[in-house]
């Protein structure tokens, strides 16, 4: 009887170790992104300007640079972009442009690199707002949200497969470092930040869709009226 | 007492890979070891998940269920005891059942394989072997 417990015991410990070896082993992939380690930056990944919302002849053009487990960019995403997208990108009057600008958020990098996935079947929008949407639940948990990507990414209409093929190569690595290269290098120092038509908005002024509105009427004419 | 020592043995290697699945779902572990197959597929699939709560949880309490009957009935005072017996085999008779739907769901709606799905369902058909056969038999 002894011996049965014991081997009990042995099966238990040899599990254990085995599933504490297999989640270093799983999630190392993601430590070294969000660690930072050092990432190849390809003329190609320099060479993507961000995914486009919106007409290509609209008069004025945002540039965002944000982080999608900055909750400052989760508020503006959730609260004012759908406003700013329903009146005034869906109008033809503005066209968003979203630009990777990882900060030191523990999955800022693996979110990034998310996105990037997702855009790579053309899901890149729904994607980022459902990450958004539930970024309060994976952005305040501690633990690895890969699998909450997976839903997510499920739920977007991502195909799976390609989805993990595409995040276990980690190919988008390279682009999500060229853009926040991009944004230091247009002194770009937090998140959300917005450029229209180039120039850099003062963050505390143009963090609503109305100041959006105003902006754009005012770089159209309308305002002037 | 031997089929008891087999059921909580069975069971302990069941519960080990159900805690694996739901440790990867809940986010503790990234990434699955999987080889080749289809785990995270399974995992992720609106299959991976029953009324809210992880597929793999329950799996995880069904196997603690059983390990706790079977180790309760290997007591010296309950080794003759009929209930052990009974219980084990209606609880693995359940477990049987979901693990036949789960891989129903696997074969002809994902058309996908989830090894350590395969592992469990391998597992839990033993489990279900040796307790009938043990409820029968006494």
């Amino acid at each position: 009887m002894n011996r049965f417990y014991l081997l009990l015991v042995l099966v238990a410990a040899v599990a254990g170790v085995l599933m504490w070896v297999g989640s270093r082993s799983g999630s190392g992939d993601v430590s070294a992104t969000s660690a930072g380690a050092p990432v190849v930056v390809t003329a190609a990944d320099s060479a993507f300007q961000g995914y486009v919302l919106g007409s290509a002849t609209a008069p004025v053009e945002v540039v965002e640079y944000a982080d999608l487990q900055c909750p400052h960019c989760g508020e503006f995403a959730n609260v004012q972009f759908p406003t700013i997208r329903e009146q005034l990108i869906n109008t033809g009057q503005l066209r968003w442009r979203f630009r990777d600008f990882p900060l030191n958020f523990p999955w800022s990098r693996l979110s990034a690199l998310a996105g990037q996935c997702a855009g790579e079947q053309g899901k890149f929008w729904e994607m980022e707002d459902v990450m958004f949407q539930r970024q309060s639940v994976w952005g305040s948990n501690p633990r690895n949200p890969t699998s909450a990507f997976r839903d997510l990414a499920r739920g977007a209409g991502v195909d799976l497969d390609k989805y993990n093929a595409c995040m276990d190569s980690q190919r988008y690595a390279g682009r999500v470092e060229a853009s926040h290269r991009e944004g230091v290098a247009r002194g770009v120092t937090g998140t959300p930040t917005f450029f229209v038509n180039g120039r850099q908005l003062d963050n505390t002024r143009y963090g609503n869709s109305d100041a959006f509105q105003h902006l754009v009427d005012s770089l159209t004419g309308k305002g002037r009226r | 007492m031997r089929r008891r020592q087999a059921i909580a043995l069975l069971a302990l290697v069941g519960f080990c890979i159900a805690l694996y699945l739901w440790f990867y779902k809940i986010g503790i572990i990234g990434k699955l070891q999987c080889g080749s197959g289809s785990c995270e597929y399974v995992q992720t699939s609106r299959y991976g998940a029953l009324l809210g709560v992880p597929v793999a949880f329950y799996g995880v309490a069904g196997y603690a269920t059983i390990f706790a009957v079977a180790i309760a009935g290997l007591q010296p005072s309950r080794l003759t005891r009929r209930w052990p017996a009974t219980a084990l085999a209606l609880l693995s008779a359940v477990g049987f059942l979901f693990t036949l739907y789960l891989t129903g769901i696997e074969l002809f709606v994902l058309h996908a394989i989830c090894r350590w799905c395969v592992g469990s369902a391998v597992v839990m058909t033993a489990i279900a072997v040796v307790a009938v056969d043990g409820a029968v038999r006494k």
